[in-house]
């Protein structure tokens, strides 16, 4: 029993530690990556921020939707309904627009690039890449995590700003609030650290899912049954460290 | 630690273990310049394995392998691929880059290490292309060809940076009959007009018998046998004997490990 | 090649979208900072109770922001709290018998200085005080007071 205990906590230490050590692997090689291959990059941003462009707008727009609808509901029991920019902005920009983005990169993204990597090793792709000298960790893993670290933060951006318009389009449009109230309420409660709060947070969240993306592909056990299984870890992985990180974030910065 | 000037490759008293199995104990193998060369043995003998540790992409727990003359268990990472690049190796399964076409599937490792024209690089992509008889396909994607095609692409390109050691990895398996006579031939062709020493990592003792100069037996982790081909054939060891004829019976029990057959069906072992 | 291309133009789409949106997001969302804060004076005034009034809180007059608040002390000795302002240089011509109130931007909105201007021919400069001060109102005395009021008038009506 005890020792049990013992050998799953060894063996979380160990693959925590083979996780950093992947990290600083990938971050050293960045830079020269970015410079040299930036061709490299710019197609992972492709896949992995304009692919997922559509998604995101969609969602955004339906998130600001319901902040607007919940938000008046509930405001104008205190004849605050003016304050539902507030309200919507203040929940998108800190919260909602970081997560739900990421949690959405992580299933349209993320299992993505975790099973492409993941194919390229059962199929001895990356092997063949060892053996024609090519480097793999840096001719396909890095410029996958850079793709997906550049890309997050500008979708969370289009996330909460397309919320916002969809927030705009309930309450002002649909439920008649002042549009002068709704955003000049809104612009005199926000402050600048709170939109730093969510860019920080985006940053984070896009670190941390195309790391665990890039990780579980290129750790797949490499047969069908472990590449699926590798996705799957991408999407749960993901969602529990972000939504950790997102709580710790928060702590930090009230 | 003494090394022949012949042998482009030589293995060295191999170690190597995977979990608790012990897959090489002792191993010791000579490649010579401009051989082609097959390493043999039943299905899970460590064949691939040892390819792997021959290119070090596997590090072995102890003995020396020897690559002109140099221990590849002291290079650092950058010599390890400065040496790699002497070598094209060809994966059972050709292991194309999914997304690119043929053509620039071939092209892929001028483009990765070599600052050449495009024209130049088109010139020499299509040379080799033609050398296996794919010129035709350039364009293709990987998942219109068929493994015989497959493999013939991965072998273009396994040569297009002039390797001096081809590595292939099972290059027979599920194929038929007409693209193994390709590859068998391609193996050879390229081996002598270019002068290329080749490995080759094998079962199926038909075509061995007619490409290779030299053979290796490994059973059991170490080198059962070798020599040429006929010599093989007229060696008296059992092992050899079963592998050479495909028997079904013989040091390589056809029952795997069990009890008892008619205690266990009388049931007398639950107890 | 044309299917470089179009990923490149595709990403360069994806990219300049979403750097209008971050930058949409860090103008337009937050108090727009057309007070520059670059060329300012110091202005201080006190008040019984400066309410929920925070640091960068505007500085209004006439609804428009001159200014912000740059601190919010209690004074010990005097009992009662001292804030700091700066104003925009521009508007240097400001009496300074003007009066300072503590008012609140909507009903549940955050709290800011409004200045009242007075009619004193001398203007407010840097280290000056503002003598006439309102404080802020707090809610709750503002909803006992009504409540009580209230009782009384209903307690009068049915004793008629």
């Amino acid at each position: 029993m005890f020792n049990d205990l013992y050998q799953t906590l060894k063996e979380f230490l160990r693959t925590f530690g083979a996780m950093q050590i992947f990290f600083m692997r990938l971050l050293s090689n960045s830079p020269s990556i970015f410079v040299k291959r930036f061709g490299l990059v710019v197609q992972q941003i492709y896949n992995a921020g304009a692919l997922s462009l559509v998604i995101i707008m969609v969602c955004g727009l339906f998130v600001g939707g319901v902040l607007g609808l919940q938000g008046y509901s509930n405001l104008s029991k205190f004849n605050a309904e003016d304050s539902v920019g507030t309200f919507a902005a203040f929940s998108l920009i800190k919260e909602l627009g970081p997560v739900i983005t990421a949690l959405l990169f992580a299933g349209r993204a993320g299992t993505a690039l975790a099973s492409e990597i993941g194919l390229m090793k059962a199929t001895d792709q990356l092997s063949a890449m060892e053996m024609m000298a090519i480097n793999p960790l840096r001719r396909v893993l890095v410029p996958r995590f850079l793709g997906g670290v550049i890309a997050m933060p500008l979708l969370v951006a289009v996330f909460t700003v397309i919320g916002l318009f969809g927030a705009h389009v309930v309450g002002v449009s649909l439920l008649g609030v002042d549009a002068g109230a709704f955003w000049q309420q809104m612009q005199s409660t926000l402050e600048f650290g709170d939109v730093m709060e969510g860019i920080v947070k985006s940053v984070v969240f896009g670190v941390v899912a195309s790391l665990y993306a890039v990780w579980e592909g290129y750790n797949a056990v490499p047969t069908a049954e472990g590449v699926g299984r590798a996705t799957t870890r991408t999407v749960v992985l993901t969602a529990i460290a972000v939504l950790i990180l997102d709580f710790m974030i928060t702590a930090v910065s009230i | 630690m003494a090394s022949n000037a012949e042998n482009v490759i030589e293995v060295r008293d191999l170690d190597y273990s995977r979990g608790p199995r012990q897959i090489f104990k002792g191993l010791n193998i000579d490649i010579r310049r401009g051989d082609v060369t097959a390493i043999m043995g039943p299905s899970g003998t460590g064949k691939t394995t040892l390819l792997g540790l021959i290119t070090r992409q596997l590090v072995p727990d102890g003995g020396h392998i020897l690559i002109g003359g140099i221990d590849i268990g002291k290079l650092n990472h950058k010599e390890l691929y400065r040496l790699r690049r002497r070598f094209g190796m060809l994966f059972q399964n050709g292991a194309l880059l999914t997304d690119f076409s043929v053509f620039e599937n071939v092209a892929f490792p001028l483009r990765e290490h070599t600052k050449l024209p495009n024209r130049l690089i088109r010139h020499i992509v299509l040379t080799k292309l033609h050398a296996v008889g794919l010129r035709g396909a350039a364009d293709m994607m990987p998942a219109q060809l068929s493994g015989g095609m497959a493999r013939r692409v991965a072998l273009a390109r396994a040569m297009v940076m002039d390797p001096e050691i081809l590595i292939y990895d099972e290059p027979f398996v599920g194929l038929d009959p007409i693209s193994m006579g390709v590859i068998v031939r391609l193996v050879r062709k390229m081996n002598d007009a270019l002068g290329i020493t080749s490995i080759l990592v094998s079962h199926d003792v038909q075509e061995i018998a007619t490409v290779a100069d030299c053979s290796y037996l490994i059973s059991d982790g170490k080198v059962a046998a070798s020599g040429s081909p006929v010599e093989l054939q007229k060696t008296q060891s059992k092992l050899v004997q079963q592998f050479m004829h495909g028997m079904a019976d013989g040091p390589v029990a056809f029952h795997f490990e069990a009890p008892d057959y008619e205690e266990q069906l009388l049931g007398r072992d639950v107890e | 090649m044309q299917q470089t291309r179009s990923v490149e133009l595709g990403t360069g789409l994806f990219v300049l979208l979403g750097l209008a949106a971050l930058f949409f997001l860090t103008t337009q969302t937050t108090g727009s900072d057309t007070f520059s804060g670059n060329d300012t004076f110091k202005v201080s005034a006190r008040f019984d109770n400066v309410g929920s009034l925070k640091n960068r809180a505007p500085v209004a007059m006439s609804g428009v922001t001159i200014g912000r608040v740059t601190s919010v002390r209690f004074d010990p000795e005097q009992l009662n709290a001292e804030v700091v302002f700066e104003i925009d240089s521009k508007y240097a011509q400001i009496p300074d018998d003007s009066d300072a109130s503590i008012l609140t931007a909507g009903l549940l909105g955050s709290q800011y200085i409004g200045l009242q201007a007075g009619g004193s021919e001398f203007y407010l400069e840097e280290g000056s005080e503002i003598m006439f001060t309102q404080s802020a109102i707090v809610i709750e005395n503002l909803i006992s007071k009504y409540l009580f009021s209230q009782g009384g008038e209903s307690d009068d009506k049915e004793s008629e």
